[in-house]
């Protein structure tokens, strides 16, 4: 009950930051910020993929790509932004929904290495097909929504646009953790075979884990884009899959607020320690080696070791799933 | 014609018997050890420079330098990770130790690129480069000496695993750890064999590659994603099938290049890889695994 207050608390805190934080940093940092919501929504897909549903992807970038380049594409023609941003999202929930039947036949490595096919495969087009993507120059001058004749082309405007985002995405998987789709997820990741003799449909639950978080990697390209206002190919190649996976893991996969922190580490840190350079790098790898070593849980999972000193091993299961 | 195809051929075969190379480290590692190792492209990028600092910074001469970078590789990229980085982590599953390898190519492509640089070097290579013309195709001497080479790193493997008492351990480590340790076999130590053999061959194909390509920072991404191709197409626990990867790849890589669209030249292997997982998972010449629930 402590700890649940204590993250009650927490999260009180990180909100009224965030609210209060366009008043305190320059545009930059405030671009900063809102490129950090946007990459905690493909996070929080990925998680629900990893962390819930223990499937590995390493394609999360495609999706993102994928639904930046359809926003970019269409808004430049004139189209609005909520439909090409559902058109974002559905597109890519279908594509997820295909990449997840691989996951049905093969597991594991095998999974991640397809995936990573996958990804590589989309970069190619990205930067190839220049007709449809305008290639390694990419596309230009992607406009920024009005939300009720509001304009939000103002770093602070789009910033609270896109925290709105964050927090509507947030809450969907809040609920969606809590729903029976959320525990047959975890069903799904602890013990399949147990899962389907207990009636549960993994085979649809594997898909939709795949698919939802397919549709929340697009849902943060539609995002990508108008607040970059530049799409080209050179962000959603493989490194930023590893670089999305390794939030999740850092985080803390299969904790709620694991994503939120790992892309903290991942997209704020680099750029308030800009000055010590590739050093930045370097340290968070070694972070993410030595994470892996001691605490394969992340930093959530080593803060709750820290408030629960030493419980038994049958309980850290029972608890990673209750962890919301 | 003829004569293109030929030089493709020669060509195609010598990066594929480097493929092979580090696809073989790379299933040797899985077979004892069920280490998926994301660092491999890495560990191929980082001897080369290994050499380079020896030339430069002390001085030796090409040879000696080798020598240098052969034993601190193996030291480094053998000893090193199994003892920090896999044996500590094993217990956890495959996926951690997947995701911290993955932060093991990071800090190597960063440590390069700030204390070497970003530029791509060039690494002196074995052989002259000269061509020999056969059948009015001229031929690369480099590529066959790179051939020849490798045909004789993977028999003299063979040989070892084959035809030695620890080899033979080792094949039973890699077949059942249980059995093998009822047997009085020492699998720890094995296991052990395992890595720094990976480290030579690592090391070999870093020799060989690095003198085509230039010595360079992010050599490890590309390198370590046909190694993966190339063992899982050929079947991911037998070193004959990452042989078999590893050749197909290369050729199948210069083919596409030349006659199909050099920008889409890493498509080809990529569609090939998931075909493959996806209906003979197993790979071309690999045994049914029995899939762990």
């Amino acid at each position: 009950m402590r700890s649940g207050r204590s993250v009650l608390a927490a999260a009180v805190l990180a909100a009224v930051f965030l609210l209060a934080a366009p008043f305190l940093f320059r545009p930059y940092g405030i671009f900063i910020l809102t490129m950090w919501a946007v990459m905690t929504i493909a996070a929080i897909g990925l998680n629900l993929t990893l962390g819930y549903a223990g499937q590995i992807s390493l394609a999360q970038a495609a999706f993102v790509g994928i639904g930046a380049y359809i926003t970019a594409w269409l808004t430049t023609r004139g189209w609005p932004f909520w439909t090409t941003y559902l058109l974002a999202g559905v597109v890519c929930f279908a594509i997820g929904w295909l990449l997840g039947y691989p996951a049905l036949r093969v597991q594991h490595h095998y999974l991640a290495f397809v995936t990573l096919a996958f990804n590589t495969l989309l970069y190619l087009v990205f930067r190839n097909e220049e007709w449809l993507t305008g290639g390694i120059y990419g596309i230009n001058n992607v406009p920024r929504p009005d939300v009720l004749g509001w304009s939000m082309s103002r770093p602070r405007e789009f910033y609270y646009f896109c925290l709105a985002h964050l927090a509507l995405v947030s809450l969907a998987a809040w609920w969606l953790i809590r729903s029976p789709w959320g525990r047959a997820f975890v069903a799904v990741r602890e013990n399949p075979v147990r899962a389907l003799s207990l009636g549960v449909d993994t085979r649809r639950y594997t898909l939709m884990a795949f698919a939802l978080g397919a549709g929340l990697g697009g849902i943060s390209g539609a995002l990508y884009a108008p607040l970059v206002q530049f799409v080209d190919p050179t962000p959603f190649s493989l490194g930023l899959s590893l670089n999305l996976l390794l939030m999740v893991v850092v985080g803390g996969s299969g904790y709620f607020f694991g994503p939120f922190l790992g892309a903290i580490v991942a997209v704020l840190l680099p750029e308030w320690l800009r000055f010590t350079q590739g050093f930045y790098l370097m340290g968070y790898a070694v972070l993410v080696i030595v994470l892996m070593v001691f605490c394969p849980a992340g930093l959530l999972g080593l803060v709750d070791r820290l408030l629960k000193p030493a419980p038994a091993k049958a309980d850290v299961a029972i608890q990673r799933e209750a962890t919301p | 014609m003829l004569a293109d195809i030929l030089q493709l051929l020669v060509a195609g075969l010598a990066t594929g018997a480097i493929y092979a190379l580090v696809a073989i480290g790379f299933t040797l590692l899985w077979q004892t050890s069920q280490t998926i190792n994301f660092a491999q492209g890495e560990f191929v990028m980082l001897p080369a420079f290994f050499v380079l600092i020896g030339m430069s910074y002390f001085g030796l001469s090409f040879w000696p330098a080798v020598a240098l970078g052969t034993v601190v590789s193996i030291i480094t990229l053998g000893f090193l990770f199994k003892r920090l980085m896999v044996d500590p982590m094993i217990r956890h599953g495959v996926l951690p130790l997947v995701i911290a390898t993955i932060g093991l190519a990071i800090l190597m492509k960063e440590a390069v690129r700030e204390f070497y640089g970003a530029d791509a070097q060039p690494f002196p290579p074995l052989a002259a480069v000269t061509n020999v013309s056969v059948f009015g195709a001229a031929i690369d001497v480099q590529s066959l000496v790179v051939i020849a080479i490798s045909i004789a790193a993977v028999v003299a493997l063979q040989l070892f695993l084959n035809g030695t008492r620890t080899g033979r351990c080792m094949q039973a480590t890699a077949q059942n750890p249980t059995v093998a340790r009822l047997l009085g076999i020492p699998v720890e130590r094995m296991i052990l064999y395992t890595f720094l053999i990976n480290a030579a061959l690592v090391t070999l194909a870093s020799i060989l590659i690095t003198p085509i390509y230039l010595a360079k920072f992010t050599n490890g991404e590309w390198l370590g994603l046909y190694a993966f191709i190339a063992a899982i197409v050929g079947g991911f626990n037998q070193i004959r099938g990452a042989i078999v990867g590893g050749l197909l790849l290369g050729v199948i890589d210069n083919f596409a290049a030349a006659y199909l669209s050099s920008q889409y030249r890493m498509a080809l292997p990529l569609l090939i890889l998931i075909v493959v997982i996806l209906f003979r998972p197993q790979g071309l010449l690999g045994r049914v695994e029995e899939r762990t629930i």
